[in-house]
């Protein structure tokens, strides 16, 4: 079974967001980016699967700019067998959207065939928590979001899905698209020699416009700001100072 | 213009808190369509019926509604968008899970955690776990939205919409709902309580988590966690309060060993009153919070739980 792993490059975990003064969008120039951290925990997932002889092939896909090869050259490290490049914005401010991702995704799919595609539930920048159910719609397969365990049974997976009020077990059936909740496991750290490894293994490079799809943004970001401040307070000196400070704030 | 808002049905009893501040957040973009769909929906649909701003409850009762399943749903969902301009429903992990797909199904974008509604096509929604705010105007014809409940009041009640039976849409089979681990608890729902105390790291186990139960429970508050604590197994998972978890904004929060992480404030920094009790009077959560008591939480919480 071929397994493929979308990831996406996004600011670092780590650092803050800041606004551009001219409300244009979030300063990304020159700000550490990474491998968003629930595309990790797919790719972690997809090497397991692998590794348990489950699947036989973790292709790990990216939509963005070519910078995004250093997130691919990291998905290598930490096991994928090879990745494919889409290349679909010239400028790192520019968000490619779910939808048009999701549209690039099929047609990569189209021509890879896996039978499970293993996503991050949601990227750390746009909060869209969309692309694994768009591109599940699109292709017409089934779909567990939010999974924090998946166990694949012949020809389907039965997975454990992270909901409000608890967990809800499903059965997809192959081939489905899992999305990655953050309990479904916990990420290996590539090793040196295996990132020197990832420099050779297959990375190729494509185009949006090579899978004709139109990435033309449906969502006009017509600004970008600050939230609403909040200041600090005061500092209490003992519980009962806090609780007198409750009562004539009234809260309880 | 019309609404269509997918009513949040769970095992067939509605989330009046949620699906009521969804109807305040889109009343004014035109007539508000409530679709309730589980195995059972009608006493949800008799719920939904009676909040202020609902023009007209659609009730899709059948099996295959039952769990919820995004596919189903979805291709539900999707055969009612021709007559209507908004599609929306409140952002719990259903609606998450659902709507994307309607979206997709529809050649459209999805609007994730709407928390302004500006005009018919613009809408606000944070990103970048609450750090901006961002704008946006929509191109598409039909808009497929998830609404950030903590932004909204409620919707009153005192409404009389009239309910319809729908049929239930051709199902895909392509899921089946297996089980559900839910735990039971007398305590207030996280989203729509009052009140909410969550523990963090600083807690350091499960069974010490009992000391913010207690606290919670004398002030009849809900209980939350941070990711640290969830991550390390002191604390369900459904009760993470942050970017990926749950957004809260009630009267009361108080945070106890939570050093404050930028993912965590994503989900509480909109509460009307915050405290943090915390040992290291660095910790980032002191500079969001109104009342901030440094002190090991072993001693203050119980102290504070007796107090109070």
């Amino acid at each position: 079974m071929k397994v493929l792993v979308p990831v996406k490059r996004v600011i670092d975990y780590n650092v803050k967001a800041r606004v551009k003064a001219d409300g244009s969008g979030v300063d990304l120039a020159n700000v550490k980016m990474s491998m968003n951290p629930f595309d990790e925990i797919a790719v972690e997932e997809a090497i397991r699967l692998r590794e348990k002889g489950v699947a036989e092939e973790v292709v790990a896909v990216s939509i963005g700019v070519k910078q995004a090869q250093e997130t691919l050259r990291t998905a290598l490290a930490m096991g994928a067998d090879r990745a494919i490049l889409v290349v679909a914005a010239d400028d790192v401010h520019q968000d490619i959207e779910p939808l048009a991702v999701a549209k690039i995704l099929k047609a990569v799919i189209d021509e890879e065939q896996p039978k499970l595609v293993i996503a991050g539930k949601q990227a750390i920048d746009n909060d869209m928590n969309a692309t694994g159910q768009m591109l599940s719609a699109l292709l017409g397969w089934s779909q567990a979001t939010f999974a924090s365990k998946i166990e694949i049974e012949g020809e389907s997976a039965k997975v454990t899905r992270e909901v409000d009020g608890g967990l809800q077990t499903i059965e997809v059936k192959l081939p489905a698209i899992v999305t990655a909740d953050l309990r479904l496991n916990e990420p290996r750290y590539a090793s040196l020699p295996n990132i020197m490894k990832a420099k050779k293994k297959p990375l190729d490079e494509k185009t949006a416009a090579d899978y004709g799809v139109d990435v033309t943004p449906r969502l006009e970001i017509t600004g970008t700001r600050e939230p609403e401040g909040r200041k600090a307070g005061i500092r209490v000196e003992s519980v009962d100072e806090l609780v007198s400070k409750l009562k004539e704030a009234g809260v309880v | 213009m019309a609404v269509l808002l997918l009513g949040e049905v769970t095992g067939g009893e509605l989330s009046v808190d949620a699906t009521s501040k969804a109807v305040t957040a889109v009343k004014a973009l035109g007539d508000v369509t409530v679709l309730c769909a589980g195995a059972s929906a009608r006493d949800a649909a008799q719920e939904a019926a009676k909040i202020d701003g609902v023009a007209r409850v659609l009730v899709a009762e059948d099996a295959r509604y039952g769990h919820r399943l995004a596919e189903p749903t979805a291709a539900l969902i999707a055969s009612l968008a021709g007559d209507y301009d908004h599609i929306v429903a409140p952002a719990t992990t259903d609606a998450k899970n659902i709507m994307p797909r309607v979206a997709a199904l529809l050649d459209v974008m999805v609007i994730s955690d709407a928390s302004a509604i500006i005009d018919a096509d613009t809408f606000e929604r944070p990103v970048y776990a609450g750090n901006a705010i961002q704008t946006v105007k929509s191109k598409d014809a039909k808009k497929v939205l998830t609404i950030r409940t903590a932004s909204f009041d409620a919707a009153g009640q005192g409404g009389a919409a009239s309910i319809e039976d729908i049929a239930a849409a051709e199902d895909p089979a392509l899921s089946a709902w297996v089980g559900d681990e839910f735990a039971k608890s007398d305590r207030p729902e996280l989203t729509s309580a009052g009140r909410v105390v969550s523990g963090g790291r600083g807690v350091g186990s499960k069974d010490d988590f009992a000391i913010i139960e207690a606290l919670a429970d004398k002030l009849g508050a809900a209980v939350g966690a941070s990711r640290a604590a969830v991550d390390s197994g002191y604390a369900p998972n459904d009760w993470q309060v942050g970017q990926t978890g749950k957004v809260v904004a009630p009267e009361l929060y108080v945070a106890v060993g939570i050093s404050g992480a930028i993912q965590h404030l994503a989900g509480m920094k909109d509460s009307k009153v915050i405290v943090a009790i915390n040992k290291d009077e660095e910790a980032p959560i002191f500079q969001i919070a109104d009342y901030g008591l440094v002190g090991d939480l072993f001693t203050t919480v119980p102290e504070l739980t007796e107090k109070l």
